[in-house]
């Protein structure tokens, strides 16, 4: 079929209001974008039309025109005759065409939702009291709406397996189950991973794995998500958490340079689980598992939580001061991260230019996926090619850094996280030259530092970062940090104003984004923190056109190279 | 099918050539293994003598014919049903819009699906000529139909008739034999158990597409297309079955929902839960378990299946189950009130 031209408007009447759409989108969208609530189970908007729910069932009718003539036919009162299709046709699978007639709210429509709420209850084993899904449950939500709120039915409920491995990330509670399809689909067209289907038939139909496969792609969790019951469920996040305790702040995933954006539910300070959040522009609603992940980092054992200082504790404005100690009068060498924020690797900028240091950084590569998981595993690749801190496209190791620590040029060194010793950096000139590690995690070069600050997760700061498609999307802090620790860039504004005696760093996101903006780096001219944190911003990629980028085309993103050709 | 198979291939060839067709096939159940072996042997003898296959009849038309033999599920006779099924799918039927066979039929293509009675009129309508075929029968019913009679007749079977060329109470009581000894009609379903079932002591009026008045007895409906349409049911597949008065109509009924309830493909929600619900409710009420409101919770299950469903499985399922139960009221009622604490064990065992 041909897609209709998604941006042409046209008039429909919506519950005889004339309202204008977008030609071609369907029924239950035009019907969202008024306000009119359509519920549907199995329509997802990034899936293909399934039409098995039956829940968007709605009124429709067009003008009626006379065979012969084509003239309109008018009523008695001289509107035109609507020709109202007797049967109820399901919103989803509706297209809009100008002209058309619908109805959302009528006695038809509400006896639909009615019966079909009460179908899907009737084999439903109305577990709420122990589910997961429970408070963000379709089924809740709409017999709450749209439900008779009584039960007719006093037969036997269908008995179906109730904790079915479907793999090692997704347990399954068949009973719950409505069989929309929408994982089937999902794991079809978007994962490209067909292993679930159903067997057995008509109210006994069920959902499993076929023989000898499992739902073990990295993008299974994706199918807990968009399954509108409490079916599919997370075997990492089962039972843990009702949801409606669950704090949810904006953020970005940091496994690779795509970029996903996705909510951070915690609660009272702790991390429970990563949801995917809707970006028709990067990721759709879609992230990977792995990605989803990340937040054990938070609490990981490796977590460096103190100051210290050649190996005992201190506080961090003193271990701030040691850094400056160790640094100062030397001939610096800054290992810059593509994992720090865009924010922090201005401040990096700033701090070299302050003390005349030399910037080394490295990429870390991996497989691409095609999908949601970039070869550049870093989140901010091009954050580190706007703020300046290299021309060149970073390659996997730091051998460079390896030769000026051997010749001497180098002789104290400011690493970002990065551990020195699996980039090709040799140990023992480490131990020959004061070190300060700022990061996350203890590694390698952690050990032998003589100053470590630690460093925030992405989950416990706010900033910003550059996706694989230049689109620059903000992080909100969706925990507090440990006690007694600040975020990165305050720690660089501290270091650079001891190192320099007439100016103050911005140390706070709005003065880092003024000097950013006003820096004459013309591609975040004029971008404040607050934009970007209304949504993403799609820089100007001109200037970086020349490298080779190493992601592969995927979901939302074409090579720099082939959009040229 | 079984006795000319080639009046089948004959006229899925004209109709393949008048469609421009490249391929064709014959979907037949897999329980159906002795027309399956007759068809193939009749498709080689047709490829033999150059009536299909390569360069039909030296005509530079070509159209492969091929017998597919389906797994055996109600629905595939479904035609997107079918088509999924002959994809090696789950016969799920399709959305139409816009899954409409003619558009995006099998793998996407035009399809055009008949079944075989369709198909093999065409053969004699283009032998005879349309004029000609159409004197058999009467204006807008012509041809025949195969009618086979079950049920509690003395002869039951396959019988074949020019349309409206006899009535109901004809075939029942003239060519069937009548009912057993002392026995009286009940109730007939006239085409097929989705078809709603008519009631004996029914009187049927009103005006036909042709304008004539009609009041009929159920021995008077003509068989053909718009008799029994006009008496409110259908002659669907020409499956008429005869219920006299020893029949427990509660029991008839429950078992076409245990039918329907297994045949259910499962795919859409109101088909799906309803239909094993009314199966659940009529095994109830024949188990001894039956409540007055019963009656009026079965209809209502039905209306809440009857045109929300994907495909026409929806009515197929909901229609017997109207019909029954607007028809039969009191048998429904007296289940409920008279009527014996557990299932008779000589009762048909439900699927």
């Amino acid at each position: 079929m041909i897609a209709p031209d998604k941006k042409e408007m046209v008039n429909i009447t919506l519950n005889g209001i004339e309202v204008e759409v977008p030609n071609g989108i369907n029924a239950v969208e035009a019907a969202a974008l008024h306000g009119k609530e359509v519920p549907h189970y199995c329509y997802h908007p990034k899936l293909s039309v399934a039409g098995n729910c039956r829940m968007c069932l709605v009124e429709m009718g067009t003008p009626m025109r006379d065979r012969a003539s084509g003239e309109p036919i008018l009523d008695e009162d001289g509107t035109p005759k609507i020709g109202w299709v007797p049967k109820p046709v399901i919103g989803c699978a509706t297209n809009i065409t100008p002209g058309m007639h619908l109805k959302t709210e009528s006695d038809l429509v509400n006896e639909c939702r009615e019966g079909i709420m009460e179908f899907l209850l009737v084999n439903h084993p109305l577990d709420c009291p122990i589910c997961d899904q429970a408070g963000e449950c379709r089924l809740q939500e709409f017999a709450t709406d749209y439900g008779r709120g009584y039960s007719r039915y006093v037969e036997r409920k269908n008995v179906k397996p109730k904790r079915t491995r479907l793999g090692p990330r997704v347990t399954l509670d068949d009973e719950r189950c409505i069989l929309c399809s929408r994982c089937i689909r999902f794991s079809q067209e978007v994962a490209k991973d067909d292993v679930l289907g159903f067997v057995d038939r008509g109210s006994f139909s069920t959902l499993t794995c076929f023989p000898g496969k499992e739902l073990a792609n990295n993008y299974s969790l994706n199918t807990v998500d968009i399954c509108p019951v409490g079916a599919l469920t997370s075997t990492d996040f089962r039972f843990k958490m009702r949801v409606w305790f669950l704090k949810e702040s904006k953020s970005v995933c940091t496994e690779s340079s795509a970029g996903c954006n996705t909510l951070v539910s915690s609660r009272e300070g702790t991390i429970q689980r990563i949801t995917p959040r809707r970006n028709d522009q990067v990721n759709d609603t879609w992230m990977t598992d792995s990605g989803r992940e990340l937040y054990k980092l938070v609490k990981a054992k490796s977590r460096i939580r103190r100051p210290s200082f050649q190996g005992s504790d201190l506080p961090l404005d003193d271990a701030i001061s040691q850094a400056f100690e160790a640094l100062k009068n030397k001939k610096i060498g800054v290992v810059a991260s593509c994992h720090s924020s865009l924010e922090e690797q201005f401040l990096i900028k700033r701090l070299v230019e302050e003390t005349g240091a030399k910037v080394f950084i490295r990429g870390h590569f991996g497989e691409d996926d095609g999908i949601l998981l970039s070869a550049d595993r870093t989140p901010n690749l091009r954050g580190a090619l706007v703020a300046g801190l290299t021309n060149h496209y970073p390659s996997d190791h730091l051998n460079d850094l390896n030769e000026s620590l051997a010749d001497g040029h180098v002789d104290a060194l400011l690493v970002m996280g990065e551990d020195l010793k699996e980039s090709g950096v040799n140990e023992d000139h480490l131990k020959k030259v004061p070190l300060v590690f700022l990061g996350t995690h203890q590694n390698s070069t952690s050990d032998c530092a003589e100053v470590v600050l630690p460093g925030l997760t992405v989950f416990e700061k706010s900033g910003s970062l550059i996706n694989r498609s230049f689109f620059l999307q903000s992080f909100d802090q969706a925990i507090p940090c440990p006690a007694g620790l600040m975020t990165d860039f305050k720690i660089l504004a501290r270091l650079i104003d001891l190192f320099s005696e007439d100016s103050i760093a911005p140390s706070e996101l709005d003065q880092i984004w003024e000097a950013l903006s006003s820096s004459g780096n013309s591609v975040l001219k004029g971008i404040t923190f607050l934009k970007i944190k209304k949504g993403a911003i799609q820089l100007d990629e001109s200037k970086w056109e020349h490298l080779s980028f190493v992601e592969k085309e995927a979901l939302h993103y074409l090579p720099t190279g082939v959009i040229a050709s | 099918m079984y006795k000319d198979p080639h009046q089948l291939i004959e006229g899925m060839m004209i109709t393949a050539f008048a469609i421009g067709a490249k391929q064709a096939f014959i979907y037949i159940r897999a329980e159906f293994h002795e027309g399956a072996r007759i068809l193939e042997r009749a498709i080689s003898e047709a490829k033999k003598a150059g009536f299909c296959g390569n360069n039909i009849l030296d005509s530079e038309y070509s159209c492969d014919l091929v017998v597919h033999r389906g797994a055996g599920a109600y629905i595939c006779g479904e035609e997107t049903g079918l088509i999924e099924s002959l994809e090696g799918k789950r016969p799920n039927p399709r959305i139409k819009p816009p899954y409409f066979p003619a558009v995006l039929g099998l793998y996407q293509c035009p399809t055009i699906v008949n079944n075989v009675e369709t198909l093999c009129n065409v053969r004699h309508i283009i032998g005879m000529g349309g004029e000609e075929f159409s004197k058999i029968g009467k204006p807008n019913n012509t041809g025949t139909r195969i009618w086979c009679v079950s049920g509690q007749v003395m002869k039951p079977g396959y019988y074949e008739f020019e349309c409206g060329s006899l009535t109901l109470g004809q075939l029942i009581f003239d060519v069937c034999g009548g009912l057993r000894p002392g026995r009286s009609l009940k109730a007939v379903i006239p085409g097929g158990s989705s078809a709603k079932v008519l009631r004996a002591d029914e009187r049927f009026s009103g005006t036909l597409k042709d304008g004539t008045e009609f009041d009929w007895g159920l021995e008077d409906i003509p068989l053909d297309f718009d008799g029994p349409m006009a008496a409110g049911s259908m002659s669907g597949s020409g499956g008429i079955i005869v219920m006299d008065d020893t029949v427990d109509i509660v029991e008839a009924m429950a078992n076409v929902n245990a039918f329907y309830a297994h045949e259910s493909c499962g795919q859409c929600t109101p088909c799906r839960e309803g239909s094993l619900w009314m199966r659940k409710i009529s095994q109830r009420m024949c188990s001894g378990g039956a409540r007055e409101e019963d009656a009026d919770l079965l209809l209502s299950v039905a209306k809440q299946i009857e045109g929300r469903t994907i495909c026409a499985f929806g009515e197929a399922a909901a229609w017997p189950t109207q019909s029954f139960v607007t028809k039969f009221k009191e048998d429904f009622i007296r289940k409920a009130t008279d009527s014996p604490k557990e299932r008779d064990p000589k009762s048909l065992q439900l699927i």
